[in-house]
């Protein structure tokens, strides 16, 4: 094999994550903006200026503003530099005037300075720029900032878990819907269940299980009850499609109202709130590393779909079922029930993902998950999983998630409009079909 | 034509051929399958440019580079797939792209006089307004020709139009080839039947691998002669020498039914035994063999494998009980196109390739392996996919996945349909091994001379009914096969 057919195979086959890759690189570049060091890695290089002053006891002020890291940055110079023979005469914190009082007490003291620890933005405070007038009885301190270098804010670890952090619940739900359109279907109702199992479990922790008092028992049997109320509406939509052969799309329309509806009326139209601070463990906690729990468990259950899929009998019914499902039929594949459980997993899988909506925003609303059916359903076919069924891959789909999200995330960044950002998601969603037709057409032809 | 030439990525599918069709004439094209007659066809009807080569129509230099070139040229292309709408009348159908309309309204009192006429010169007599979707393949076969005749083809090219007609309908069609012969047509007849071609052409030209191989006259060539140009070696027989005895009996079928379809249809298969089941079309054999199959639901009848009663209530219940089907249609109930042939073969096997729902690749390629070897599978790898097989081959893998899942009952419906000659007499002799291994084995077949070849016993099917039993297929004729299924 020649590289060429090589390279376009690899194209082919993992088009959609070059597509990602490339999307990442561009919003690094485009975002690339001078960053520095903060809190206490800015202190020890700052620190390590300030040692190696001629004479080896620089008299230092330090001088900082009252933002996120900014009091450890203090701090911990003081600790770096105890007993290193470098003298801080005074600590500023907060804001210009605060700098200027140190100023005038070391002035007065009739000291001299050699040297104003500063973060990047304290070092622009006015009260610096015309010490030699303002306090010439301190001499001509330096101003020793943290390093400046260059870096994209896209691809800050705080940015990127952010954009998994986004995503998690529609990715979940994309599992199923995976599942759903392999067997050639299509399932609206996500969206929906995915506001009807953020009221219900809103609503169990509220009435049964002790509203803002709580506990996680209570808690983990209201998310339980909720996640398995979908599965039965899912079970509902299943049969209504296996034994009476009405389309998927219309079942699942219909079950898409049906949810909608009963999400409001058990809301009474408002928005449930009296939930226990621990109830956001699950949408907002980081229990591994920084990664936020509802990432770790998006990306076991990938890893458990992704298994299923190829490794396991219900996978390979699933794409038999999609790829013809009379064959399949014929061939001794139980149809009707692994069509029944691909939509009860997309079902269960929508409810999972309200949980995690209302432990991320701590509330339950029928307002959530609005429109999420047709961006889940995006990710899927992002991710070249055909809508006409039998082929497609669940790494495909994870794929598919993170091009949404980091598309929208990337035009936040770059501070493009919502509704520029519209017209640029739909865009992408027709360019990845497209690519996946010609990658279609090119196999089809040889 | 001269010197056409077509080529595929990675295949050279025409390589220089050349087809002269006169006036008035019928051309039969013979060859094997992949021997390039459907490229030639296609580039005939404009949906292939040729790469090089030249068209000359009534002395005319031509390109056809659309569908639409072709058809102005006078040529009518009848695809085996039909091209009609389902949902529109036969009228609408045949005037479909060309309505005779004023200011946008669809006139139709003309189109209804024109489709007569048509009607006419063809000897159809149904309604033109009834909707494609009811009628009988041979009727769709006539509005196919009357389009092709109304807007003045001269030229006429049908691919296997005999493949889904019974008997009676072919004699018709085959009326009605010499009345359009007669009118002054070219007609370009593509078939796999030999018996066919001498009742109807006047002359025929083999094809082989992309290449003219051979021509001759119609009738100036002796059958053998002509498979061995099509195959390129001589063949000496059709049908491989049968060895085994039939022995106890496995199968029993009594009382089966199911609506007008299947009514009240008994027999039994021996062990190592090849049952012929014959009779025209809409005779309810493959109805019969989808009840025993449990692919649709029977009304009343029982089922015996070994004597012991078998409560079969879908496929999964046969395959279960060790009884496999081939189906007739092998692209659309027979095997999962765009999956690869791994799959399409571990299909029905998963409880074998599976522990605890958890895949056994290593076994399951293995196995196939063990069988590709066994049934002669010749394909690049196990990851290709099914759909790009010859017909041949993805009759054998359908037959591999029924082997590995140990069927005792294997029921083949039309096992030679669309399949080349070479291979056909390969699936034969896998079928002769089969019995030999004392499995019982039913053919449902339409071609009397494979009937005749292959079976130990016949079974002539009769408007769902059994018309009659033929004990010795040595001893029975075309004749009395006939006269049992049409009486």
């Amino acid at each position: 094999m020649t590289l060429k057919p090589r390279l376009s195979r690899l194209l082919a086959e993992h088009g959609m994550v070059l597509v990602l890759l490339l999307l990442c690189a561009y919003f690094s570049i485009v975002t690339l903006t001078p960053q520095s060091a903060t809190g206490v890695e800015a202190a020890r290089q700052v620190a390590d200026v300030l040692r190696e002053f001629p004479g080896g006891s620089a008299r230092v002020l330090i001088a900082v503003s009252d933002q996120p890291g900014d009091p450890e940055f203090a701090t911990e110079i003081e600790r770096l530099l105890a007993g290193s023979g470098v003298r801080i005469l005074d600590v500023a914190r907060g804001e210009p005037r605060q700098a200027r009082e140190a100023l005038q007490r070391i002035s007065a003291s009739g000291g001299r300075l050699d040297a104003i620890a500063c973060t990047p933005v304290s070092g622009a405070w006015l009260v610096f720029t015309d010490l030699k007038s303002d306090f010439p009885s301190i001499g001509e301190p330096r101003r020793i900032v943290p390093r400046e270098y260059r870096w994209p804010n896209f691809l800050k670890s705080g940015n990127l878990l952010n954009i998994a952090n986004q995503i998690a619940v529609i990715a979940i739900v994309a599992i199923g819907m995976t599942f759903v359109i392999i067997t050639g279907g299509i399932d609206l109702s996500v969206g929906s269940l995915i506001a009807l199992s953020a009221v219900l479990t809103a609503r169990f922790i509220r009435d049964y299980a002790g509203g803002t008092e709580a506990g996680t028992a209570g808690m983990i049997l209201a998310a339980i009850a909720s996640i398995l109320s979908c599965g039965i509406l899912g079970a509902f939509t299943g049969s209504m499609i296996t034994r009476f052969g009405i389309p998927p799309f219309i079942v699942t329309l219909a079950m898409m109202l049906v949810g909608s509806g009963l999400a409001y009326i058990l809301a009474h139209g408002q928005s449930i709130y009296q939930l226990p601070d621990s109830f956001v463990w699950l949408g907002r906690g980081a229990d591994f590393g920084r990664m936020p729990n509802a990432v770790v468990l998006m990306l076991v259950l990938y890893a458990l779909a992704h298994v299923l899929m190829t490794r396991m009998t219900p996978g390979r019914y699933l794409y038999a079922v999609g790829g013809n499902r009379e064959a399949a039929r014929l061939s001794g594949v139980p149809v009707r029930r692994v069509l029944l459980l691909a939509y009860v997993a997309s079902a269960l899988l929508a409810g999972l993902g309200g949980v995690i909506m209302a432990s991320q925003l701590k509330s339950g609303s029928a307002t959530y998950g609005n429109m999420y059916e047709l961006y889940v359903i995006a990710a899927v076919v992002v991710g070249g999983t055909s809508l006409s069924g039998g082929e497609g891959r669940m790494l495909g789909t994870l794929t598919g998630a993170f091009t949404i999200a980091v598309i929208q995330n990337g035009m936040n960044l770059t501070n493009v409009e919502s509704y520029t950002q519209k017209v640029v998601l739909g865009a992408v969603i027709l360019g990845a079909v497209l690519l996946d037709r010609i990658r279609l057409r090119t196999r089809d032809s040889q | 034509m001269r010197g056409i030439m077509k080529s595929f990525p990675g295949v050279r599918a025409l390589r220089g051929v050349d087809l002269t069709l006169n006036r008035g004439e019928v051309l039969a094209l013979l060859g094997e399958n992949g021997a390039g007659k459907s490229t030639l066809m296609r580039v005939l009807g404009g949906a292939h440019a040729a790469d090089a080569g030249t068209l000359h129509v009534d002395g005319c230099s031509t390109v056809f580079r659309t569908p639409e070139d072709s058809r102005r040229a006078g040529v009518a292309v009848i695809y085996q797939e039909f091209n009609l709408v389902p949902g529109l009348s036969a009228m609408e159908n045949i005037f479909l792209g060309r309505e005779t309309s004023r200011v946008g309204f669809v006139s139709g009192s003309e189109e209804s006089r024109a489709t007569r006429a048509l009607f006419g010169r063809l000897g159809a007599n149904f309604d033109p307004r009834t909707p494609c979707r009811t009628l009988t393949t041979a009727q769709q076969q006539l509005v196919e020709i009357a389009k092709a005749l109304a807007f003045e083809a001269r030229i006429l090219v049908m691919d296997e139009p005999t493949a889904a007609l019974t008997a009676h309908e072919v004699e018709r069609l085959f009326g009605i080839i010499r009345e359009l012969r007669r009118q002054g047509l070219g007609i370009i007849y593509i078939s796999h039947r030999l018996d066919e071609i001498d009742l109807i052409a006047d002359r025929i030209t083999v094809l082989r691998d992309g290449r003219n191989v051979g021509e001759a006259p119609a009738g100036g060539i002796s059958r053998t002669a002509l498979i061995g140009l099509m195959v390129g070696r001589e063949l000496k027989d059709e049908f491989p020498p049968r060895s085994s005895v039939p022995g106890n009996t496995r199968l029993e079928v009594h009382g089966l039914g199911r609506g007008q379809v299947v009514r009240d249809i008994s027999f039994s298969v021996r062990r190592g035994e090849i049952l012929a089941m014959t009779g025209l079309i809409g005779a309810g054999r493959t109805e019969t063999a989808r009840l025993i199959f449990g692919a649709d639901p029977r009304d009343c009848g029982e089922i015996r494998l070994d004597g012991n009663i078998l409560d079969i209530r879908s496929p999964r219940d046969a395959i279960r009980s060790g009884i496999g089907l081939l189906t007739e249609d092998r692209k659309l109930q027979g095997l999962v196109l765009r999956h690869s042939v791994l799959e399409n073969f571990g299909l029905p096997n998963l409880e074998r390739f599976s522990h605890r729902g958890f895949l056994k690749l290593g076994i399951e390629r293995e196995d196939f392996a063990d069988y590709a070897r066994r049934l002669g599978i010749r394909i690049p790898g196990p990851e290709e996919r099914a759909g790009n097989l010859s017909g041949g081959n993805q009759q054998k893998v359908v037959l591999a996945k029924w082997l590995a899942r140990n069927c005792e009952v294997l029921i083949f419906d039309e096992p030679t349909r669309g399949i080349d000659v070479g291979a056909k007499y390969e699936i034969y002799r896998l079928m002769n091994e089969l019995a030999a291994a004392g499995k019982a084995l039913i053919m449902i077949s339409s071609e009397l001379p494979e009937v005749l070849g292959m079976a130990d016993r016949i079974l002539v099917l009769r408007q769902g009914r059994v018309a009659g039993e033929i004990a010795d297929a040595r001893q029975a004729t075309q004749e009395e096969i006939l006269h049992l299924a049409v009486e």
